[in-house]
């Protein structure tokens, strides 16, 4: 029987803390407004956040071996520009295969500088998001990129009665799912989280591994970036801004640590949801639009905090004792 | 073991340098079908440096290794494995964040489809019971990692390598961080390997553990194996000789004459509930007071009561240099005391920090002589260097290398040193010696006689009666956090065998 302090002191159950914080935000917002709890705000909240769900997913991948990608949000950008301004008229699956495209060789490059230059994931990331929002302005001529009429239609179309925005978030966590729990390749990037050099030493290739992440997540932003582009119609110079950091609290809100080797898929899809949820809801109650980004800071605060309590505690317990001789 | 023609595995003539300093000169041994071959030799002797050689995460410059008579030539750590040759680091290769099961079957999970990359976990899971089954390591393998005590974590490595059908599994201090019970535990299980006749060659700096287990004893010094003999032949002494170079009689120094008894620190009927029951003793100037007892004798407790580590809030007195003293760490420091810690990774070091830094430490706090403000940088890497000279740690760079980057011994000497800046009046040496091999040991005690010579009084707390019988003029012998007797030094020596029987003769009364 395990007393009560040692119960506490297991680092899964704070992983409840976002579900508790989700029915808190429920209740609440249920509470106060009327159309809060009705079944087409659910649905609003699953179409508005499904662009973050898919940008999040792919952040966690590399938030996973303890990496970070902050040029997801103009990655997004690029992608939505170059294939607004080059190829417009181009059908709806290409739309999106070219953005996932675009994404991936925009990946690559970071890849290419964190793996194989071994530039710090932070410096080389960062680079990239002014680089590629200049990039953006370039193509676009610093005008604003319009979406053509079937790219939107994308947006408001169902497929098998789920709305299509919703679909491609569903399908993205789906992917990532079987990719980090039924491969080896999925099971590796743990192993890598948790401690390169001794993953290295199980024979893990650890820079191929950590190169593909980095790839996939451009390719999940690429992607966010054409969802995105088909539900607010246009592309601007500030098209995809901060949503670097939105995917990267998405992605702790839903149990991804920062120092890597925890989360799964279901987590950066539930908390892009909880966060969509909170903006929603303060929209409903007509609150103060400055509110919003007090807080989300407030919000993404909370969740580093827990992350980093968690991460403390398993350090202690992991701690082990030493030999006495007799 | 029947004396088959070919050994299980043998390697001759392994000669390795890493950037033009040889470390390696000429090494070679034998090791039998179900042995227990038992590697010794002090840090730096070249022990890590040919086991992973023979575990393929080095390639020597010259040499040959054969395994069952066939020519055996690892490029990388993989190769090892296949060949049948597990290796069982001393950094254990576990990740916590991932189940047993994944811990076991990573690298080499089975597939569900032959074609797809998908995992068959129901396959994983029953490989993964089969192999704890052959272990004795009862624990699901569904379990997180993180869960598992050191000892179980220990078995599961073993159990991944014992899956692979090894020939020969290579220990790497096995025991450091496993409690006794574990490592009995461990003992059975490589006993039950030998048994299956699997080689195992077992490195490690209990000598007492490889002299009980082991059918043969490999010696490395300076790059060389200088002895390898049956362990029935060796006495520990012979032992410690071959790897220090030098006859052991002269591992401790002379104990230092003492003159006209002036205390520095009087205990008086010190009592804390629980933890120490009406203790009293004296330290004089130049005296070296050994404190035996065993774990949980309250040795530990008493030394961090009297630098105010731990409170005291019961009874009894204490008085320093002739005036009562409530002791508080900051209080301890201005009046020259010192205290090394027996945990000296987490309580001793700042391990990412230079050894200037880590020198400077307790000077720079203004509670001894007085810091200069500002810091003076100058006088403080002639302070380091003054005491790393006097220490001989040995170091390339003193203002720029990390204190992680020594070797266990140094790093002791690291601690030892921080305190001597200041010239203390009282050291408390709590295990001064646990983990560092045996040079380092001789240095350290070296150190402890010289301080002595010089008038400090020491408190010496050690779980080595050899160790305390050889540095100290007195022992006193503490048990259930009482001082149950004080032995004088008599005829050069101590009675060993009286001591030993009053530090477990209230344990069984008691019990």
């Amino acid at each position: 029987m395990k007393t009560l302090t040692q119960r506490l002191s297991n680092p899964r159950l704070l992983d409840l803390v976002p579900v508790v914080l989700m029915l808190l935000v429920a209740v609440f917002f249920s509470a106060a407004t009327d159309s809060f709890a009705t079944w087409a705000n659910v649905k609003n909240i699953l179409l508005q956040s499904s662009h973050l769900a898919i940008l999040a997913l792919g952040a966690s991948l590399v938030l996973l071996v303890a990496g970070v990608d902050l040029s997801v949000g103009a990655t997004m950008y690029v992608a939505a520009a170059l294939i607004g301004v080059f190829m417009p008229g181009a059908p709806v699956l290409i739309w999106l295969l070219a953005g996932c495209g675009i994404g991936l060789v925009l990946g690559a490059i970071n890849a290419f500088f964190v793996v194989r230059v071994r530039v710090a994931a932070f410096i080389v990331t960062l680079s990239m998001l002014f680089l590629l929002r200049g990039v953006g302005l370039w193509i676009s001529d610093t005008k604003m990129v319009f979406a053509a009429p079937h790219l939107l239609e994308m947006s408001r179309a169902s497929f098998l009665g789920i709305p299509v925005p919703i679909l491609l978030a569903g399908l993205s966590l789906v992917f990532v799912h079987l990719l980090l729990s039924g491969t080896p390749f999925g099971r590796s990037v743990y192993a890598i989280g948790d401690d390169p050099e001794g993953a290295r030493r199980a024979g893990i290739p650890v820079e191929r591994v950590t190169f593909m992440l980095f790839v996939l997540c451009g390719g999940f932003a690429g992607l966010s970036g054409v969802v995105l582009m088909s539900q607010i119609a246009a592309a601007s110079s500030t098209f995809g801004q901060e949503k670097e950091f939105m995917a990267i609290a998405a992605a702790v809100l839903g149990g991804t640590s920062l120092f890597g080797g925890r989360g799964n898929a279901f987590g950066p899809v539930f908390g892009a949801i909880l966060m969509q949820t909170v903006q929603n809801g303060l929209v409903l109650m007509d609150t103060d639009p400055y509110l919003y980004p007090l807080i989300t800071g407030a919000v993404i605060f909370i969740v580093v905090l827990i992350d980093t309590l968690r991460n403390q505690l398993s350090e202690r317990l992991g701690r082990s004792p030493i030999r006495v001789e007799a | 073991m029947d004396a088959k023609a070919v050994p299980l595995f043998e390697c001759s003539g392994i000669n390795k340098s890493f950037s033009g300093t040889q470390v390696l000169f000429d090494v070679g041994f034998a090791i039998k079908a179900g042995e227990f071959l038992g590697v010794i030799g002090e840090n730096g002797s070249g022990k890590s440096t040919t086991m992973n050689i023979i575990g393929g995460i080095l390639r020597p410059d010259s040499g040959e290794m054969r395994l069952n008579g066939d020519a055996y030539v690892p490029t990388q750590p993989n190769d090892a494995m296949e060949a049948g040759i597990g290796f069982i680091h001393q950094e254990l290769n576990i990740f916590g964040n991932m189940s047993v099961a994944d811990n076991m079957m990573i690298g080499r999970y089975p597939r569900r489809w032959e074609k797809l990359p998908f995992i068959n976990h129901r396959a994983k899971r029953l490989a993964t019971a089969e192999a704890l089954k052959r272990v004795g390591l009862d624990v699901s393998p569904d379990a997180p990692c993180w869960s598992l005590a050191p000892g179980e974590r220990q078995l599961l490595e073993i159990a991944k390598v014992v899956s692979q059908n090894p020939r020969m599994i290579i220990f790497d201090e096995p025991t450091t961080s496993l409690t006794e019970p574990e490592c009995r535990r461990l003992f059975e299980v490589i006993a039950d390997l030998q048994a299956q006749g699997i080689g195992i060659v077992y490195i490690s700096h209990v000598l007492s553990d490889v002299q009980r287990l082991s059918d043969r004893i490999v010696v490395l010094r300076d790059g060389h194996a200088v002895k390898s003999t049956a362990t029935r032949d060796l006495t520990r002494d012979g032992i410690v000789e071959a790897m220090v170079g030098r006859p052991v009689s002269q591992l401790y120094p002379d104990v230092p004459p003492l003159g006209e008894r002036r205390p520095v620190i009087e205990v008086q009927g010190l009592t804390q509930p629980r933890v120490l029951k009406d203790v009293s003793f004296s330290i004089a100037a130049g005296e070296v007071l050994g404190v035996a007892g065993l774990m949980g004798s309250g040795r530990s407790e008493l030394a961090r009561i009297l630098f105010g580590l731990d409170p005291h809030d019961g009874t009894g007195t204490i008085s320093y240099e002739g005036a009562p003293f409530d002791p508080s760490p900051r209080d301890c420091v201005s009046k020259r005391m010192a205290f090394l810690t027996e945990d000296r990774r987490h309580e001793g070091l700042l391990l990412t920090q230079s050894l200037t830094t880590n020198l400077e430490l307790v000077h720079l706090s203004g509670a001894g002589s007085g810091a200069h403000v500002p810091v003076d940088r100058k006088q403080q890497v002639s302070n380091a260097e003054d005491v790393a000279h006097r220490l001989r740690i040995k170091a390339r760079d003193l203002v720029r290398l990390p204190a992680k980057s020594l070797s266990g011994g140094n790093q002791q000497k690291v601690v030892l040193g921080k305190w001597l800046v200041d010239a203390p009046r009282l050291f408390i040496l709590d295990e001064p010696t646990r983990g560092i091999d045996v040079g380092a040991k001789e240095e350290i005690y070296r150190v402890i006689a010289e301080l002595a010579g010089q008038g400090l009084a020491v408190m010496l707390i050690s779980s080595e009666l050899e160790e305390l019988a050889g540095l100290s003029h007195r022992i006193m012998v503490m048990s259930r956090g009482m001082n149950v007797g004080v032995f004088e030094r008599q005829d050069g020596g101590f009675d060993r065998a009286a001591i030993m029987a009053r530090a477990t003769a209230a344990d069984v009364e008691a019990a």
